[in-house]
């Protein structure tokens, strides 16, 4: 039925956008994704979204959902009987908001710093992405994922500390995390991005990067 | 049941985030036991419950703490699900709600915020910023709930109600303390009405603090800000 379809508004690299495709595919549901060209917005973007202009946008019912954590969370509420996001414990689940929101707030913000920086000042953003990785890293306490023996909302939102925040310091030629340093977070990485949904979701590694260091030059350049 | 157990509130009186917390207890009729911190001195309890953040508001339910105001709203609704709802049932409305309830957090306060923070230009210019998001809001209100105000049943406050209420419920004292209004039923007068309305419900009247005691820091924030060589705290 038309009315049931799901579309979603999505960006190839979005970290954001893709959260919501993993969300959607760990739950079985079929949806129809457009492409976004954020230098040129659709019109159907503009109007769903007027408020932030951003991807993602989730259309279902031709209702326009907006903001990946709502999305993620209406995904979980509206196709209860598939795959389990977020757990069903009230403390367990305030526990994953709350580091998917400190992801975001934190581990994202500092990353960008110290990337678009340089000399001391990276050397200060880094010890700051430092300190966050070993705070999120501590939540992990020996279990496979985050959300236990299988991927869950906490995982999804983590996603950048898996794939992006490496391509990143590459792109940067930083250091933000290795395997030494933070072993545990490297692992659940490593078998996170080797879970067969994840893995056909995340973005071309060598375009993410060409389009990242793309993005610094731009950031770095004298203005 | 999920719901029983101790409950204990780590606040401040005048945060509008651990406000919204205690709002929500009421609404919901738990029992809880309230502890006043001191954000110049925190208590060792304080940083071992929010090591992170090391800020309040921290809800501490049978021993565990949950931190971060939003999250500790979605908690509250979650475990104590039988009586007054936050949230409504339906999974649009509700992200509906969770939407506009992240704007005014992410967006909305800061700007508030910086107004109180600045005079002259500054302050002329955060006001415009201000006014756009009021104007946003209005519009978007409007659009996404076309019954008017999102409390649930109509009948308790609900989770937007709540945040509404703990950012613009002391509107009178921003509008003192800076000499202007900023709430203008004309340009507003769905927000305004909004917010008018719930500063009259009894959970949010005993939860006031006295109007001076707000007035007096308010405007204590407001001359540090500005005596700051950089002009902002």
């Amino acid at each position: 039925m038309a009315d049931e379809e799901v579309k979603l508004h999505g960006m190839w690299g979005s970290l954001f956008s893709k959260r919501v495709e993993m969300a959607l595919k760990l739950k079985g549901v079929p949806y129809q994704y457009i492409e976004e060209d954020l230098t040129n917005k659709s019109p159907d973007l503009l109007k769903y979204n007027p408020i932030h202009k951003k991807v993602p946008v989730l259309i279902h019912r031709r209702n326009p959902i907006i903001e990946s954590h709502v999305i993620l969370e209406y995904i979980d509420e509206t196709w209860k009987t598939g795959y389990p996001l977020l757990p069903e414990d009230p403390y367990e689940r305030s526990m994953a908001r709350f580091w998917a929101r400190f992801v975001d707030e934190k581990c994202l913000p500092s990353a960008w710093k110290a990337a678009c920086s340089e000399g001391e000042e990276r050397e200060k953003f880094t010890e700051e992405v430092h300190g966050h990785l070993k705070m999120l890293e501590e939540q992990l306490r020996g279990k496979r994922f985050f959300g236990g023996d299988a991927v869950g909302f906490l995982d999804i939102c983590a996603s950048f500390v898996a794939y992006w925040i490496l391509v990143k310091q590459e792109a940067a030629g930083a250091e933000f995390l290795t395997e030494s340093k933070f072993p545990a977070l490297w692992r659940w990485g490593e078998e996170f991005k080797g879970c067969a949904v994840i893995k056909e979701t995340l973005p071309d590694r060598a375009r993410l990067l060409a389009s990242l260091k793309a993005y610094l030059e731009i950031m770095k350049a004298p203005k | 049941m999920a719901g029983e157990g101790r409950v204990t509130l780590h606040g401040t009186w005048a945060s509008p985030y651990s406000k919204r917390v205690e709002l929500a207890l009421k609404v919901k009729g738990i029992e809880y036991e309230y502890v006043e911190e001191d954000l110049m001195n925190k208590s060792s309890l304080l940083l071992q419950y929010n090591p992170v953040h090391k800020k309040i508001p921290i809800l501490v339910h049978n021993g565990k703490p949950i931190v971060e105001s939003m999250v500790i709203l979605e908690y509250i609704e979650e475990t104590w699900s039988d009586g007054p709802r936050l949230l409504p049932e339906d999974p649009y409305e509700r992200a509906k709600i969770r939407f506009w309830a992240t704007f005014l957090h992410q967006q909305v306060f800061e700007v508030l915020v910086l107004v109180l923070k600045t005079d002259g230009e500054a302050q002329a210019k955060a006001m415009e910023q201000l006014h756009e998001k009021l104007k946003l809001l209005e519009e978007g209100i409007k659009g996404s709930f076309p019954g008017g105000s999102p409390a649930v049943n109509g009948e308790n406050m609900g989770l937007l109600d709540i945040v509404v209420c703990s950012y613009f419920g002391p509107y009178k004292v921003h509008e003192e303390v800076l000499g202007l209004k900023y709430l203008d039923s004309e340009k507003y007068p769905l927000v305004t009405s909004w917010v008018k309305s719930l500063v009259q419900y009894p959970a949010v009247k005993e939860s006031t603090p006295p109007h001076e005691k707000s007035v007096a820091l308010v405007r204590y924030f407001r001359e540090k800000a500005l005596q700051s060589p950089a002009g902002v705290l």
